[in-house]
């Protein structure tokens, strides 16, 4: 590597023991940092250099790290997943920062996501969401033909297009009002698009939506700051999508 | 759950009451532009065109319009809160993507609006606030009967600064407030998609413009002395 520049950055991050800790900011030097360096690739490096100094590394969520699995959330620089246009954080790479930046980097923050240590928050209320409804119910048994179903080639790429959504939270994290509707809208239309999900249309939306409520996510406000958190480009037209089936649901 | 403790029930009752009052804005510029003289006998005789509608349509929609303002901003405070709630704790950095100054600012360019309203009421329709100019006390001359002088009070209303500030100044926050609002109907009743989304929002955005510029003008050309009581 010697024949790379190389980066020094000044790191500004959120430290946390657990959910009761109040929590503060901790500052880090990142050195000997290339452009080739993903963003998690570069926090890598000063965890090692923090355990080598017999100090805590800082915890952070990752798995995949191929931008599919949804584990890594990271809100860098107040942008979920970093800001650029559909990339996880894991995705995001050293090339799209300067020698000398300084970074802020937090936990994704909403009332219905408590923080678990430093990064890492616990996102549960999104499987609580879709246990609600997020599912078609169907008997098991011999594999169905393939094209026994036939759906209308628009319509299943816009179902999966909803179905895109990996569930990593960042929606909820860029939300001002911490609502989870992009991520709800996503599952709704998904399955409300496909004639499978259909038979339960009515009975999802209405307990999707209160399981959302519940969970203490806010409302929606239309700031339409989800869309250009989330890195799989889910669109806003999702939750008009899920407030179409919620209206029909009252008169169903 | 109850439609009216749900997320988006609340929504679509904000939406469908703020667009409601949005209508009446419509209206309500229609009938002031009576002012610049399209009707005959101007802004005396379109006041009295309504006031001699019978007295239930009156009633009936000045207690509508007050429901629908009620339940506006009982459920625009109920829901502000519980926003304010969904996250505790801010980011260091702010960085906004797609979020407007309007679209953040909701629950204060209405309460603003709500103190004009009131402002307004006590002005032009109690007429409490300037009694000297006061309509239903100087009565003129119209088609072989006195009606209230209706020009006379908004042009001595409107030729004081203070006053022609407070309601143009009123206007940009009724800007504000419908760029993000008629938008926001649209995309809260779910009949928006991505490839109408972009229009609607320049067309909610152009919709404001037009009020903010009709209602605008009756003071400014007032105030210029374009226009005289």
């Amino acid at each position: 590597m010697s024949d790379h520049k190389t980066m020094t950055l000044t790191l500004i991050v959120w430290r946390q023991k657990n959910a009761n800790d109040p929590g503060k900011f901790a500052t880090y030097t990142a050195t000997n940092i290339t452009e080739h360096h993903s963003f998690l690739e570069m926090l890598d490096c000063v965890n090692e250099d923090l355990i080598l100094a017999g100090k805590e590394p800082i915890v952070f969520d990752h798995d995949c790290r191929e931008g599919i699995c949804g584990m890594c959330s990271q809100v860098i620089n107040g942008a979920p997943h970093g800001g650029q246009d559909r990339t996880t954080v894991c995705q995001l790479h050293m090339r799209k920062f300067k020698d000398g930046d300084t970074i802020y980097i937090e936990p994704w923050r909403a009332r219905a996501f408590p923080i678990i240590r430093d990064l890492i928050v616990d996102r549960a209320a999104l499987d609580t969401i879709i246990q609600a409804g997020g599912y078609t119910s169907c008997h098991t048994g011999g594999v169905p033909d393939g094209n026994a179903v036939l759906i209308p080639k628009p319509i299943a790429e816009e179902a999966t297009d909803a179905a895109e959504c990996i569930g990593c939270g960042a929606c909820v994290a860029g939300c001002p009002n911490g609502a989870a509707m992009l991520f709800t809208g996503a599952k709704v239309s998904q399955l409300a698009l496909l004639p499978q999900g259909k038979a339960e249309a009515v009975a999802r939306v209405k307990n999707m939506t209160a399981a959302m409520a519940e969970c203490g996510f806010g409302n929606c406000s239309n700031h339409y700051e989800c869309q250009a958190a989330c890195p799989k480009g889910i669109n806003v037209k999702f939750i008009a999508r899920m407030n179409r089936e919620f209206l029909k649901a009252q008169f169903a | 759950m109850q439609f009216t403790s749900s997320s988006i029930g609340r929504k679509v009752l904000m939406a469908i009451t703020g667009q409601a009052m949005v209508l009446f804005a419509v209206v309500h510029l229609l009938g002031n532009s009576s002012i610049f003289g399209w009707l005959s006998g101007g802004i005396n005789a379109y006041a009295v065109h309504l006031h001699s509608l019978p007295l239930p349509v009156i009633v009936g929609f000045r207690l509508a319009l007050l429901v629908m303002v009620c339940v506006h901003i009982w459920f625009g405070i109920q829901v502000t809160i519980e926003n304010r709630g969904g996250r505790p704790q801010q980011y260091a950095v702010k960085s906004t993507q797609k979020a407007t100054f309007a679209s953040e600012n909701m629950i204060w360019t209405g309460v603003l609006l709500l103190a004009f309203i009131v402002y307004h009421l006590l002005h032009f329709t109690f007429q409490v606030l300037y009694p000297d100019t006061a309509a239903l006390k100087n009565l003129v001359p119209l088609h072989n009967e006195m009606v209230p002088n209706v020009l006379g009070m908004v042009a001595a209303g409107f030729k004081n600064f203070f006053v022609s500030f407070i309601y143009a100044g009123a206007m940009v926050v009724l800007f504000l407030h419908l760029s993000h609002g008629i938008q926001s109907f649209f995309q809260t009743m779910g009949w928006s998609n991505d490839r109408s989304q972009p229009l609607i929002i320049k067309f909610g955005s152009l919709v404001a413009l037009v009020l903010f510029l009709g209602y605008v003008t009756i003071p400014l050309t007032i105030f210029a002395g374009i226009l005289k009581g």
